[in-house]
């Protein structure tokens, strides 16, 4: 046969670096790399989103094990740390002792001028922090009824508690941390469920108004248009307001996602059918139709797989927005209210100067927020980056 | 060589194929007029030989070719094929089930190698994609038919467990060959398949597809702009200019004696390996013409050197002026033509 | 086409230009010696991956990031602007320049200009041509808004322009391509420089726009005297263009000599190998049977690779086992002007 030009020494040109067998094996599973392998190996290059995936996982974890991760139930009002600020942890004690890391029993007295509460350390009185200790019971995701928590301080032979705040408690003597830790269940999730809505939606019209074209087309753009003109915090505030005050929590919260996830399905939905309109006229979608594949396949195997990544990328990106959102509206008092807790909850006691400026760890919620956003951010970036691999 | 006195019907024979596309303007998208890409071509193709079209950009060769296929649906026009289990039937009349029988011995490869192929697909997937869209074959002889058509291009078949990345431009024109040859066509359209490769890897894919029209007895539609390949590969050859056919003949003869004013003028401006100094050129003046406004009469009347009146006015026809040798011109039968030879000394 | 050394306008010695990437270092440009003279047109020829758009790049001091031209001179013999001048009065290492100096600035645009392959992607697409035009004019000469756009329409007049009153208004995506290429040679030449360098202009566009765009060139050399680097991989427009050529394989200049040499003389394997896989019109017009082209086996390497001895050897049909495989050629003159750099001429 009078084919070939190409021969065995041909494939050893093409084998990369020198030709040696590992080199061979690596260029090889580079040849045999599907689209998210390759995605993988771009993502691992982006330093920023490597950070951001550890400190979501952190911040994941903790809001699923919350309950033995916190020192306290976020619930438990002790009226005598009412307002305490953040504790200090000790290493020496008044003796000039070096020990294990420790806090000082407080005592509240109020200040005769301002009637503020205000503490003082008893140094007579150590407690020290130790691992998985007894504490407030709980039920382990509503299941396993038991009463360890990571750390914390033992309860002392009187009842009394002996108060470990890392962040300090609120004005009704609350852990701060520890409510921030729970709260994070609902902020981080929100943004979740709000993205799986957007994606659901998104896709299909999107996908519609891509695929038909025509007037289905217009009419779902135009709609997306309208919508995405309208400013987002108005809309919010005024969806939200709409809510009726008494539902239960659990209703609100879903329709307070579903009220935010609108922003985030118009412009995925934008997305999806700027990729669908450009990847039919794509050559081996053309050959992929002459062989005979019916449109739902072509959909499927082979326009679909070309966005997947960008869809990826477009609902990451939507998260902090969606997550900003519903601290926004929990903090007018428009989303959640208490006792539900979420970091916008907890904002709402941090309103007044009075407070902000008697009580600033109240602000501390801000803090992960700010985290959580930038960190989300920084995910989307990597994720974007590496979004198509076949684009160099 | 193929007998171009053959009696038997061509495999492939064209008659007045049409493709307009419709001009849109305003808010409601009414149509104002159309763009004629492709406007009342008519060609034929013997059983064995390529046929090159040629023509510059916007003169609706892409169009045509993948019309022929009805990839894009044409306006209007019979297309005339010969298929072994058909018979003699014309392609735009065909329904959805006779249609997906028939582009089992028509196919297609692409210009772009980087575009032609899924990069999230393997080889195996790619090439046994027709196979299973059609019903051919499935699993173990699934793989052993690629394999066999990946060494048939000269690929290696372990190959198949490998994604399009892995491959260069000219590689990947072989995999979108074996693609195309997998359900044993008779009969390939190539788009302009060398056009975005080097030198010397397009001289690569040149030999095989010489070697494989040899062994499996196929059919070419060469559509290309790169006249010198087309002088190479190619056994008849016609030019097209703003989606007219202008002219059509055997290659030899269109290159030594062109009867179409444009042919003569792209015989002269091919720039040819050889320093010798010219002696005569021929330099066209304007721009192509608009195909969504077109000049009236013959279309190429306002850059010919060779217009009369009755160019301006009227079309002319698609005549046969000698056996084989078709020409578009008012004054075909009276002009004689350089060819490429009398432009600048060939070796 | 002129040898003398006073008419040296142009001198690259040993030039390297690397990219250090994540996966390797790429040698685009690898050792280039080239000479260029005033009113001549040196022709680059390679495929991709030899080198020659990087190299010009180098030449204006213009390599994107990662790449870095990490040794070797470019010595640009500035001359008066008069052309008949033979006073060479300063010479400048381009290399030497800062690449955002107001040195290079200077030169580029207005001593040495640069045309290149797309010219939907050279343009800006929100200005119109005239405003582009005028903005290389502007830069570079003490004229005024108004006498620099009677310059443009000049010069649009002069690269043969359809109605230049009326396309300086207009924006690139209203011109067709031939049209749009004479608007970027019309930029490119806007102040009469003495090197034009052009990186395949003529590839995207029609054969029969080619072939005008080709003879604008010639006529527009003449006129002003200029030098053109012309960089392609078509050898039909080099030898329409070219008055000496060089051919480049991975980062290298593995021949040099005058057009006719390279035609008819060629004595690089590369070169030979090259020349037989062109399609050949006279053998299709003589109406031989279709013969199989002479193919250069293999494909060109992997950028990152590392090839003991001569880059090409691989591939090379008189390869030397024990020579070519060992040790890399050195460049030997054939001729006085033929350089090739190839063990078969020790």
């Amino acid at each position: 046969m009078s084919v070939t030009s190409l021969t065995p020494e041909d494939s050893k040109l093409s084998l990369g670096k020198n030709g040696k067998e590992q080199e061979a094996q690596k260029d090889e599973a580079f040849f045999r790399a599907g689209q998210w392998q390759l995605v993988w190996w771009k993502f691992r290059r982006h330093k920023l989103a490597q950070l951001a995936m550890v400190v979501l996982g952190i911040f994941y974890f903790t809001a699923i094990f919350a309950e033995i991760l916190t020192p306290y139930d976020p619930l438990h009002r002790m009226k005598e740390f009412a307002a305490l600020p953040p504790t200090a942890i000790h290493l020496r004690d008044a003796q000039g002792n070096i020990r294990l890391p420790f806090v000082y029993q407080l005592k509240m007295a109020r200040d005769p001028n301002t009637l503020r509460p205000m503490y003082k350390e008893d140094t007579s009185a150590i407690s020290p922090i130790k691992l998985f200790v007894h504490g407030d019971p709980y039920k382990m995701w509503g299941l396993i009824p038991t009463d360890i928590h990571l750390f914390g301080t033992d309860l002392q032979a009187d009842k009394k508690i002996i108060p470990l705040f890392l962040l300090g408690a609120d004005s009704l003597g609350r852990d701060l941390l520890s409510r921030i830790i729970f709260g994070s269940r609902i902020s981080l999730t929100v943004g979740l469920i709000g993205i799986a809505l957007s994606f659901v939606f998104g896709l299909l019209l999107g996908g519609f108004a891509g695929f038909f074209g025509g007037l289905i087309d217009e009419v779902i753009m135009r709609v997306i248009d309208v919508l995405i003109s309208l400013p987002q915090i108005p809309l919010w505030m005024s969806l939200a307001a709409a809510l009726p005050q008494d539902w239960p929590q659990l209703e609100t919260y879903f329709f307070v996602t579903v009220i935010l996830s609108i922003f985030g399905w118009a412009s995925l939905a934008r997305t999806v059918r700027g990729k669908m309109l450009s990847l039919r006229e794509e050559d081996y979608v053309m050959s992929a139709r002459l062989d005979g594949e019916n449109e739902w396949s072509i959909i499927t195997r082979y326009m679909l797989p070309g966005f997947t990544s960008y869809i990826i990328v477009s609902l990451t990106i939507s998260i902090p927005g969606m997550i900003l959102g519903e601290t926004t509206l929990s903090f007018l008092g428009l989303g959640l209210r208490p006792p539900t807790i979420s970091w916008g909850v907890m904002l709402q006691d941090a309103q007044t100067i009075q407070t902000v400026s008697l009580l600033p760890w109240l602000l501390w919620p801000v803090v992960f927020v700010v985290v959580a956003v930038l960190m989300f951010n920084f995910l989307g970036d990597g994720l974007r980056d590496a979004a198509d691999p076949y684009v160099t | 060589m193929v007998n171009q006195e053959s009696q038997t019907e061509p495999l492939l024979e064209v008659t007045e194929l049409k493709k307009y596309f419709p001009i849109r303007r305003g808010f409601l998208k009414r149509v104002v007029g159309h763009v004629k890409a492709v406007d009342n071509v008519s060609f034929y193709i013997n059983e064995g030989e390529t046929l090159g079209l040629v023509g510059e950009s916007g003169c609706g060769k892409t169009t045509a070719g993948r019309s022929i296929l009805r990839a894009i649906e044409p306006t209007s026009g019979k297309i005339m094929f010969r298929d072994p289990v058909l018979g003699r039937v014309d392609i735009a009349e065909l329904n959805h089930d006779q249609l997906k029988l028939a582009r089992r011995n028509m196919r297609m490869i692409f210009q772009d190698p980087y575009a032609s192929l899924n990069p999230r697909m393997t080889l195996l997937e790619i090439v046994g994609a027709p196979l299973q869209a059609m019903n051919l074959d499935h699993g173990k002889t699934l793989e052993d038919r690629v394999a066999e058509l990946l060494v048939r291009v000269g690929l290696r078949p372990e190959y198949m467990r490998r994604y399009p990345h892995a491959f260069s431009g000219g590689q990947r024109q072989r995999i979108g060959l074996a693609r195309a040859l997998a359900p044993n066509p008779k009969f390939l359209v190539c788009d302009e398949p060398v056009s975005a490769l080097d030198v010397s890897v397009q001289a690569q894919i040149l030999n095989l597809l010489q070697d494989l029209q040899g062994d499996l007895g196929l059919t070419y539609l060469f559509v290309a702009h790169d006249l010198s390949v087309v002088a190479h590969i190619c056994d008849r050859v016609s030019v097209m200019y703003v989606g007219k056919m202008v002219e059509m003949a055997p290659t030899h003869e269109v290159f030594t004696s062109p009867k179409h004013p444009y042919t003569e003028a792209l015989m002269s401006a091919i720039p040819k390996p050889d320093p010798r100094p010219r002696e005569k050129r021929i330099l066209l003046t304007g721009e192509v013409a608009n195909p969504a406004n077109p000049p009236s009469g013959c279309y190429f009347h306002p850059r010919c050197a060779y217009v009369k009146d009755i160019c301006k006015t009227e079309e002319p026809t698609f005549g046969e002026i000698t056996p084989g040798h078709f020409v578009k011109c008012h004054r075909a039968g009276e002009l004689t033509l350089s060819g490429a030879l009398e432009f600048g000394a060939l070796k | 086409m002129v040898e003398n050394e006073k008419d040296l306008l142009v001198s690259i010695k040993d030039l390297r230009t690397y990219f250090y990437l994540a996966e390797g270092v790429v040698r685009a440009v690898d050792g280039v010696d080239l000479d260029i003279h005033r009113r001549e047109t040196m022709g680059i020829v390679g495929e991709s991956g030899c080198g020659k758009s990087i190299m010009s790049l180098s030449l204006l001091n213009l390599v994107p990031q990662p790449g870095k031209i990490i040794s070797g001179d470019i010595l640009y013999y500035r001359a008066g602007k008069n052309p008949a001048s033979p006073n060479i009065s300063d010479v400048i290492n381009i290399t030497k320049l800062d690449p955002n100096g107001r040195e290079i600035r200077e030169i580029r645009g207005n001593q040495i200009s640069m045309v290149f392959q797309e010219p939907m992607t050279a343009m800006i697409p929100v200005r119109t041509i005239g405003e582009q035009i005028t903005e290389v004019i502007t830069l570079h000469q003490k004229v005024g808004k108004a006498e620099a756009r009677e310059k443009a329409i000049e010069m649009l007049a002069r690269v043969r322009m359809p109605k230049p009153e009326r396309v300086i208004d207009d924006y690139p995506f209203q011109l067709s391509g031939g049209m749009r290429q004479r608007a970027v040679i019309a930029m490119g030449l806007s102040c009469r420089p003495n090197l034009l360098i052009a990186d395949e202009p003529t590839t995207a566009l029609d054969v029969t726009t080619e072939a005008q765009i080709l003879n604008l060139m010639r006529d527009l050399q003449q006129e002003f005297g200029m030098a053109i680097m012309y960089i392609t991989h078509n050898l039909g427009v080099i030898a329409e263009m070219a008055d000496n050529v060089a051919v480049m394989y991975l980062g290298k200049v593995v021949e040099q000599t005058d057009v006719n040499s390279i035609f008819f003389n060629p004595l690089h394997p590369y070169t030979t190998g090259l020349l037989a896989s062109i399609p050949q019109l006279s053998d299709a017009v003589a109406h031989i049977d279709k013969r199989r082209l002479n193919v250069i086996k293999g494909m060109v390497p992997d950028p990152y690779s590392r090839i003991k001895g001569c880059p090409f050897h691989p591939r090379c049909p008189q390869m030397i086992s024990g020579v070519c495989d060992q040790e890399e050629p050195k460049v030997i003159q054939k001729g006085p002007n033929h350089l090739v750099r190839c063990h078969l001429y020790n």
